[in-house]
This record gives C-alpha cells, structure tokens and sequence, in this order.
C-alpha cells in the first residue's frame, strides 16, 4: 500500500485527492495545510462575502463536502517545512515526519503586502479571515477606502465597496486595470466601468507609502507623484507570491514557483498543482504559471493522474502532458468578465462581437495563424464557445469562423 | 437522474455548456437553459463533472 502526502488542502490538492481515489488510489492520502480549518473558496471572498450577502458557511470548496468520503488522512494546522526529495520525506511543523512514495505539492501562494510596519485599517484579502477583517472595517464606515492595485483583487473589492455606499480610489500604477491578464489597453474598459460608478481611478502612477495618523492606523496613501488620498482602509491588491521558500536547497528547480515538466512532475514522485505550480503548457508552447479558480481544479486533477500513473509504472514512463486553456471570469458590478486563454500585449485584438461601448462584447486575439485567446464581457456563451473551440486547437480559423469574421 | 440547476445561484458562466453542451446551454439572453431534466445514463460522468465544476455549485443531481 503506498502512502500520497498532499501539501496544501487547497483546491488542486483535494483535486489530486480526489482525482487518486476515483482512479482506485486504496492507499494513505495525507493532506497536511497550515490553516486551522478547510481554507473557504476564494471567490467569494472579494464579492459576496464581502458585500455581507453570504456568510462564511456558504463559501465552501466544491470538493469540501466530499472530504469525509475520500478517507483523507487530514491534518489541519499542520504545514511543511523541508522536503527530501531524493526519500520523498517531509518534514512538518508538529515535529514529525512523512516518508511518502508521492508527494503533490499545492500550497498556494500568498499575497504581496507593502513595505514598511503594519498599520490597522490596512488588509490583504486572501483567506477568510482577511476577508472578515477587512468586512468588519468597512461596517464602520470609512470615508473612503483606496485600493492599491486594480486586477482581480482590486477590482473586484472597489466594486464591493461601491456597492456598499462608500467611496473608492482604486490606484493601479500599470496603465490599464487587470493587465496581467487583460493584454495592452484592453482593460481601459475596466476603468470606464469603474469611474461610471462614481471611484476615483487612478492609473499609471506608483505609492510612495501609507500614512499613519499617528496612532498606528493608516489614514491615507501617499502617492509617487506627491498627492495623498485620504483613507480610513486601505485593500492592497498587488499579487501573490507562490509559496516556496520552503523548499529552498530541496534540490527542485523554483523558478516562478515550483517548475514542473509538462506532465506536472518536478521529480521523480514529486508533483505540482495550481498557483505554486509552473509547467510548460504543450497547447500553448509557453511557460505558464496560472493562478486561477478552475486551473486549480484541472491542474490537480492532472498532477493526481500523474502520481497514478507514476504509482504503477515506478514513475519510468514518460506521464501523460497537460495542455490547458486558461479561463477566468471576473464579476464587477453587473459587468461578468471572461477570457479563455492567455494572450499576450503583441497579439492583434480583433472585436468579434459587440461594442466596447455598451460593454457587451467579445474579443479575440490573434497571433499570426493561431488565436491566445477569447475574452468576453457579459457573453458567457461566446467565452465558453471559443474555449470548446481553443482546447480542440488554437487555430485562428474556427474562432473567426464561428464569429462570422 | 435528474438535474436540478438553483437559479439564484447561477450565474450564467457557462462552465457546464462547455463540459456537458448535450444539458446545459446559455443562451444569446445570458440565462441557463436546461435542455433534458433527465439526461440518459451515458451523460453522467459529464453532467457529475459539470456540477462539480461549476462556479457556484449551483448544479445538483438527484438519483
């Protein structure tokens, strides 16, 4: 009987959990997570959950009814501290420590914060307990709350904001909002939603710091160009970091998180999934590191098959590879935005549906024969379509083709 | 088996169309439309997998 230790009870480490059981895994799984609890699912945390439309209990994981099913060896609290790859032995934060014949490494990654001390009034918002902080904050009524960065994060909780009545200043020093993910000016349309509802949008220009009001709670933002926002909270939204450093001197290569090959294998045994994992995706002939909901999911899945298959061969076989498209959705305000693949500030933006204008549109991206990706406002049909489309194959010719262009 | 879709929890993101587009489909009009209530037994392993995907958790299946 062999024994899977999973790192992180996140969603691509109950993904691979899940994955090893329903492909006949009857051994020991393992899943060892730092947090006290089964961390929440993350997308409600900067919407619904913040807004004080759900309460905690609503935002579960969609594998985490399934937990008492899977026979999990679960030990919450618990995080790992070293790992001998060569033996696959772990070592955790209770002392002890876990030899395993795999390990699936799906910790996560945790976010950026500012330099400097800490001040109150100032939140992050990653698990639950960040969201709830950052909740209670705004029930007291700040007279505005900035928000350093626009992606997801930022984005998303200027809009939660709005839709509670307080006033916003979103800062954002790229550009255009979401531009990790919304290539070149297309996200300029973010910031016209943004300022139609009443924030206060400041692009291309940096922080220079928090102000204190001198009792240790932050009371504004300084910015690079001389100005100060005042604020009684401040949401910093400025990305995350894989969580690594852990692994330092464990001999596997960290280069933008745990680089694996393109079957999700970073060693022999070795396996890893989601945010912490980058891997050569073969659809798309690029490095990617993907820190979104679904890649979560798809990606632990795969990196669960992999140990299957390295658990029955003695992991002399090549392994299956895992392409993936992309997908996000973001909700703000009552705009839902969407985009399947991942298409970089070179690739020529084609408007295949709609208007930029009214907000309802659909855009495909071309890169010479091949289109990197469908984005989609309000149009979940197209976003979904064109995805069907992509993991079949990236070529440009069916996506013109099924929007008539 | 017979699949149940909470309408105040969809959300029209259309993950369950693009696993399962014989049961699901979104429509020009952004909403959900469900296409057989009760799908043929060989359309399980989607429809279970569209469930399971589904943003809001907003799919469930009886029997």
């Amino acid at each position: 009987m062999s024994t899977v230790a999973v790192v992180g009870a996140s969603l691509a480490g109950l993904a691979a959990a899940d994955t090893l059981r329903q492909g006949g895994h009857d051994g020991t799984i393992v899943v060892v997570d730092r947090s006290a609890r089964l961390p929440v699912d993350r997308p409600p945390l900067s919407k619904q959950l913040l807004a004080g439309e759900w309460e905690p209990e609503r935002a579960h994981q969609p594998l985490a009814n399934k937990v008492g099913d899977l026979g999990l060896d679960l030990r919450l609290g618990v995080s790992a501290t070293a790992l001998e790859v060569g033996s696959r032995t772990l070592t955790l934060s209770d002392g002890s420590s876990l030899a395993a014949d795999a390990v699936v490494l799906a910790m996560g990654a945790a976010p950026r914060r500012l330099p400097g001390p800490p001040l109150a009034g100032v939140h992050v918002v990653r698990d639950l307990d960040d969201c709830l902080a950052l909740r209670a904050d705004l029930e007291v009524g700040p007279s505005r709350v900035a928000v350093i960065g626009a992606g997801f994060i930022g984005a998303e909780v200027a809009a939660t904001c709005r839709g509670r009545g307080l006033e916003v200043s979103m800062i954002e020093a790229a550009p255009a909002p979401m531009v990790r993910v919304l290539p070149g000016e297309i996200g300029g349309f973010v910031a016209d939603l943004h300022r139609d509802q009443g924030v206060d949008v400041r692009l291309g220009v940096g922080v220079e710091g928090l102000v204190d009001d001198g009792a240790g709670r932050v009371a504004g933002v300084r910015m690079a160009d001389g100005t100060v926002i005042d604020a009684g909270v401040v949401v910093v939204g400025i990305g995350v970091v894989p969580e690594v450093d852990w692994l330092d001197g464990s001999g596997l290569v960290l280069d933008n998180g745990v680089r694996c090959d393109e079957t999700c294998l970073a060693a022999p045994g070795v396996v890893a999934a989601g945010d912490v994992a980058s891997w050569p995706n073969p659809l798309f002939g690029e490095v990617m590191r993907v820190e979104q909901w679904e890649h979560g999911i798809e990606m632990g899945e795969a990196a669960g098959r992999r140990v299957l298959a390295g658990l029955a061969d003695e992991w002399r076989g090549p392994g299956d590879p895992f392409p993936a498209v992309p997908w996000f959705w973001s909700d703000q305000y009552d705009r839902k935005i969407q985009m399947a693949g991942r298409p970089a500030a070179t690739d020529e933006a084609v408007l295949v549906e709609g208007t930029i204008e009214e907000r309802r549109f659909a855009v495909a991206f071309r890169r010479g024969d091949r289109c990197t990706g469908v984005l989609a406002v309000n149009r979940p049909r197209h976003a979904i379509q064109a995805r069907m489309k992509l993991q079949a194959s990236l070529d440009w010719a069916p996506i013109a083709e099924m929007f008539g262009v | 088996m017979k699949v149940v879709v909470n309408f105040d929890l969809c959300e029209s993101n259309a993950v369950c169309m693009g696993i399962a587009p014989e049961v699901f489909e979104v429509r020009d009009d952004d909403f959900l439309y469900v296409l057989q209530e009760n799908p043929p037994e060989d359309l399980r392993d989607k429809v279970t997998e569209a469930a399971r995907r589904c943003p809001k958790q907003a799919i469930t299946i009886e029997d």
